[in-house]
């Protein structure tokens, strides 16, 4: 006698459910709002801030480019109150997912960036506009306008990764699944369901962004 | 609460670590053949081929890999296959990799002019051969940069599968963690060990890609 799939085990626990999918859900716009923010400050301190201030997001940059998600946080989450800094799981989770997709999203930036035609903060500055004005006003748009399919896939990715944040018990849709499958002895059938709805959000993620995406950069080419 | 001295507590995470390489060379190898047979399905048979391709990457850059590996760790057992836990994760990462691994080649072999099939074509070679002799070789050359990249991608993918409890390095952490009570100082030395191990892969990267884009 093989194993008897069964979902309907899986019906009472929609409540807990719906509360998972808004953390996660919390967790990522949070994150990427933050992320995105500061890594306009990173690409842009890459780019023209002086020698040592450029050296240390670079090196920044790298180091959490070459490590695992999943230390990065258990180091934000074990290791930090060690030096007298105690998170909550829930804000070592939006610190370890903003310090990670800052990084990512400089590099993206900073790419964006380099491919402005120069002549646009010539023009800008030959019209003696100041120098950060050009960058905010002129240079930024179109840098994130040239990349911004690549900033999309890194927030849809943090969304993605944000499932490992279940193990430092932040209730988000893993640690529900967690809990119910626990309950239910249904692991298969609750990480299938859950595997799912997280297919449906990255899908859906894409498509707003990338709806958003045509209205914010209509009567740009490409 | 238990004393260890730094060089044991080195040893320990080394030993990990060597876990570690082998499941990010199991994965990639596992991987690089997978994305081969999907890409030979994509070219060789283009309708049927172009679709499965599709929903295949969809799904699997669509969902965490977490769960994937949840998927394939509980799922195995229910159709009457008990695995250590090294090959569910490594089960799990090669599908993972197939994913991203055949993305980038296909790619690459998008790249390649179409004037090198229909030329090849001309001369009646069949579609293998056309791979083998005119397409793939060309196509390499431009992968190998990405893939190189890619390969950073994988090391850290495998960090996971500490959670369906197979000991590598960051399992390795955990563990001598939860022993030390120095968590700071052991994320600290693991961070670095998987820099030491994904940074020369990134430089090598980048060296390539600046390689490749002088040549042309």
């Amino acid at each position: 006698m093989g194993y008897q799939l069964d979902f309907g085990a899986l019906a009472g626990y929609f409540g807990l459910f719906l509360q998972g999918l808004g953390v996660t859900l919390g967790l990522t716009a949070i994150s990427a709002s933050l992320g995105i923010a500061l890594s306009i400050g990173g690409a842009a301190t890459a780019g023209w801030g002086r020698r040592w201030a450029r050296n240390v997001v670079l090196a920044y940059v790298e180091l959490i480019r070459n490590t695992p998600f999943i230390i990065q946080m258990f180091f934000i989450f074990f290791g930090l109150p060690e030096i007298g800094l105690k998170l909550t799981a829930l804000q070592a989770a939006v610190l370890a997912m903003t310090v990670n997709l800052t990084a990512y999203s400089i590099e993206i930036l900073r790419a964006g960036i380099e491919a402005v035609a120069p002549g646009q903060r010539e023009a800008g500055a030959a019209l003696g506009i100041r120098p950060a004005e050009v960058f905010v006003f002129v240079v930024l748009p179109q840098a994130v306008a040239n990349v911004y399919p690549a900033l999309v896939s890194q927030i849809v990715m943090t969304m993605l990764e944000s499932a490992v944040v279940s193990q430092i018990a932040v209730t988000d849709l893993t640690h529900v699944a967690d809990l119910i499958q626990s309950r239910t002895y249904r692991a298969f059938e609750t990480y299938f369901v859950i595997t799912v709805v997280y297919l449906v959000l990255a899908v859906a993620l894409r498509r707003l962004f990338a709806l958003a995406g045509r209205r914010l950069f209509a009567g740009r080419a490409g | 609460m238990v004393d260890l001295p730094l060089s044991d507590i080195l040893v320990y995470l080394l030993t990990g670590a060597r876990w570690t390489l082998l499941l990010s060379a199991i994965a990639f190898l596992g991987g690089g053949i997978g994305a081969l047979l999907l890409l030979l399905l994509r070219y060789g048979r283009p309708r049927l081929g172009a679709r499965f391709l599709h929903l295949y990457v969809e799904l699997f850059q669509g969902t965490p890999l977490l769960l994937q590996l949840f998927l394939v760790f509980f799922g195995l057992p229910l159709i009457g296959i008990d695995v250590p836990p090294l090959a569910a994760a490594g089960l799990a990462l090669t599908f993972y990799a197939s994913a991203f691994l055949s993305e980038i080649w296909r790619g690459c072999i998008d790249a390649i002019p179409r004037g090198q099939w229909d030329a090849s074509g001309a001369l009646g070679l069949n579609f293998l051969t056309q791979m083998r002799d005119v397409i793939l070789p060309q196509a390499l050359r431009i992968a190998v940069p990405p893939t190189v990249g890619f390969l950073t991608q994988l090391v850290k993918a495998t960090a996971l599968a500490s959670i369906v409890g197979f000991v590598e390095l960051t399992k390795s952490g955990q563990i001598v963690s939860n022993a030390t009570f120095q968590p700071l100082l052991i994320y600290g030395i693991v961070a670095l060990i998987y820099f030491a191990m994904c940074y020369p892969l990134t430089f090598c990267a980048r060296i390539l890609e600046r390689k490749l884009g002088q040549s042309r």
